[in-house]
């Protein structure tokens, strides 16, 4: 069978730091997967890792069943919101074309057919009447759902996003989740890193904890466990009231 | 004397004549690659690789070749070396900015007063458009043309690193490369802007523009045609003032650009600051 991503054997690390440590994981297609594990866990490096954007040490990398070079026009990354400059001079509709560069060659141009599978994208994540307007100019969840159009017109199968809930208003963050579910329908594998454990068990189909090496993985329902969670988070007292508020 | 008189001397001086065709495509193409130096918060960049041409420029008269080549080694070499040494240490990119682009210039004037007389160092760092020989003029205007063209062709590649640096990383393009292609622009641009604003003056050329454009407009190939159009009537009222008071030629041109700013940083519809005090919300509904 084909992995989404397949991961054996990941170490990372900054000078003498080690942030990711014989991380051995594979993720099943068409499911919905969140990353969690405490501060300085390793979750972002980890995506970036996967990604080939920072130097990484591993006996296997692969995404789709293929390398990270074949297959990385078909990723799509989604940064964290603090990674963008909302003050750049592009607009919604802009921003999601990149989203076409992918496929372009070196000095082509988008099309028009371009522009239309642009806008069908914005419609798809609800946010065409936002087209005209500068990037800036959106609530944190509209700029989250821009981000997913640009995944949606790079016609990835595979997602990867950053905290995409950090800074969005919980009315947004339900609008978000749906459309990553949507995707999830289609056969997309998305993987989101995420914080907040009270939601976890909600969200996502599988769970991989972290703590710069594989704590637990699997099904919500086994990774939460309070052993678990204290053997990644030290002190599992206040996470596990968050928990049970939610469930 | 008046407007009439410069445009009048205009038709009769074929000096003056040359002068405004530099200085133009000077404002174009600095106005043009500023909008990527600002975007991609590299002003303090523009200024060391500017100030790392004047080395390159004395070396190139020393050996008797084309003072581009050596301008665009030194230019080259500073961004390697300042990539080099941020990356290789503890040292953060602006200081290893600042150590590097003073050392090559401190070298560029030790070589230059070996070589030149001090009023060719002086023309060098402030510019003397009015002393435009025919070669300087086409030089300027062919760079002109490979970094208009070059900007065309990669505007894509351009934009993407500029916004988005980890998408284009991740979908395998090398934005190291595009980065070295720009400052190579940059090096360019520098050395055919030395007869019209000087080595020391040519980042207000790059930056001063396209902030004023900034202002105006929230799409970047809009801002990019703006800012190209006010380093042109920068460069051609700077001539103006230049000619007919008798003034250095970089400095008018460049005082004439931070007016323009000023202005719109007063008055812009969208971003001036009486929009602001008006309106106090940041973001703009409309």
């Amino acid at each position: 069978m084909i992995h989404a991503v397949e991961v054996e054997k990941l170490s990372v690390s900054y000078f003498e730091t080690t942030a990711l440590e014989d991380l051995s994981v594979r993720f099943t297609p068409g499911q919905l997967i969140g990353i969690i594990g405490p501060n300085g866990a390793g979750k972002s490096t980890f995506i970036k890792a996967i990604m080939g954007l920072i130097p990484a040490e591993a006996t296997t990398i692969r995404l789709l069943g293929h390398s990270v070079k074949q297959a990385r026009t078909r990723v799509a990354y989604v940064p964290q919101r603090s990674a963008i400059d909302w003050d750049f001079p592009i607009r919604v509709l802009d921003a999601v074309l990149i989203g076409c560069y992918p496929q372009l060659g070196l000095f082509k141009r988008p099309t028009k057919q371009h522009r239309i599978h642009a806008r069908s994208c914005l419609e798809r994540v609800g946010m065409l009447d936002y087209a005209d307007r500068q990037i800036g100019e959106l609530s944190g969840g509209q700029q989250q759902r821009v981000f997913l159009a640009r995944a949606l017109a790079q016609d990835a199968h595979l997602l990867l996003l950053d905290e995409p809930f950090v800074g969005v208003d919980a009315g947004s963050e339900g609008v978000i989740i749906d459309l990553l579910r949507m995707l999830r329908d289609e056969g997309k594998t998305i993987v989101v890193v995420h914080h907040d454990l009270s939601k976890a068990a909600d969200y996502f189909d599988t769970l991989l904890l972290l703590n710069r090496r594989v704590i637990s993985v699997g099904p919500p329902t086994d990774v939460l466990q309070p052993h678990i969670i204290e053997g990644a988070y030290g002190n599992p007292l206040a996470f596990l009231q968050k928990v049970e508020v939610s469930s | 004397m008046n407007v009439l008189d410069f445009i009048q001397a205009l038709t009769e001086y074929d000096f003056l004549q040359k002068a405004l065709v530099t200085s133009v495509m000077v404002g174009i193409i600095c106005g043009v690659i500023g909008c990527f130096i600002i975007l991609r918060g590299m002003s303090l960049m523009g200024d060391a690789i500017s100030h790392a041409v004047l080395p390159g420029v004395a070396i190139s008269y020393l050996l008797g070749i084309n003072f581009f080549i050596g301008a665009v080694a030194t230019g080259l070499l500073t961004a390697l070396g300042i990539g080099f040494v941020s990356q290789n240490s503890r040292i953060k990119n602006d200081t290893a900015i600042g150590i590097l682009f003073t050392s090559a210039f401190a070298l560029g004037i030790i070589l230059i007063s070996f070589l030149r007389s001090s009023s060719d160092l002086y023309h060098i760092l402030f510019g003397n458009v009015l002393a435009v020989r025919p070669s300087d003029m086409w030089m300027t205007l062919a760079i002109g043309l490979i970094v208009l063209g070059a900007i065309f062709l990669f505007y894509k590649e351009l934009l993407v690193t500029s916004f988005d640096p980890t998408m284009a990383a991740a979908y395998g393009l090398s934005t190291r490369l595009i980065h070295y292609l720009l400052m190579t622009m940059l090096t360019l641009v520098t050395v055919a802007s030395l007869q019209t604003v000087g080595i020391i003056l040519v980042v207000a050329m790059l930056i001063t523009p396209a902030a004023t454009a900034y202002l105006l407009t929230n799409r970047l190939s809009r801002m990019i045609f703006l800012s190209a159009g006010l380093g042109t009537i920068s460069s051609v009222v700077g001539l103006y003032f230049s000619f007919t008071y008798n003034l250095s030629s970089g400095a008018s041109i460049v005082l004439v650009a931070t007016a323009l700013f000023a202005l719109v940083f007063i008055f812009s519809p969208r971003h001036g600051l009486l929009r602001k005090w008006k309106s106090p919300k940041k973001e703009l509904t409309t």
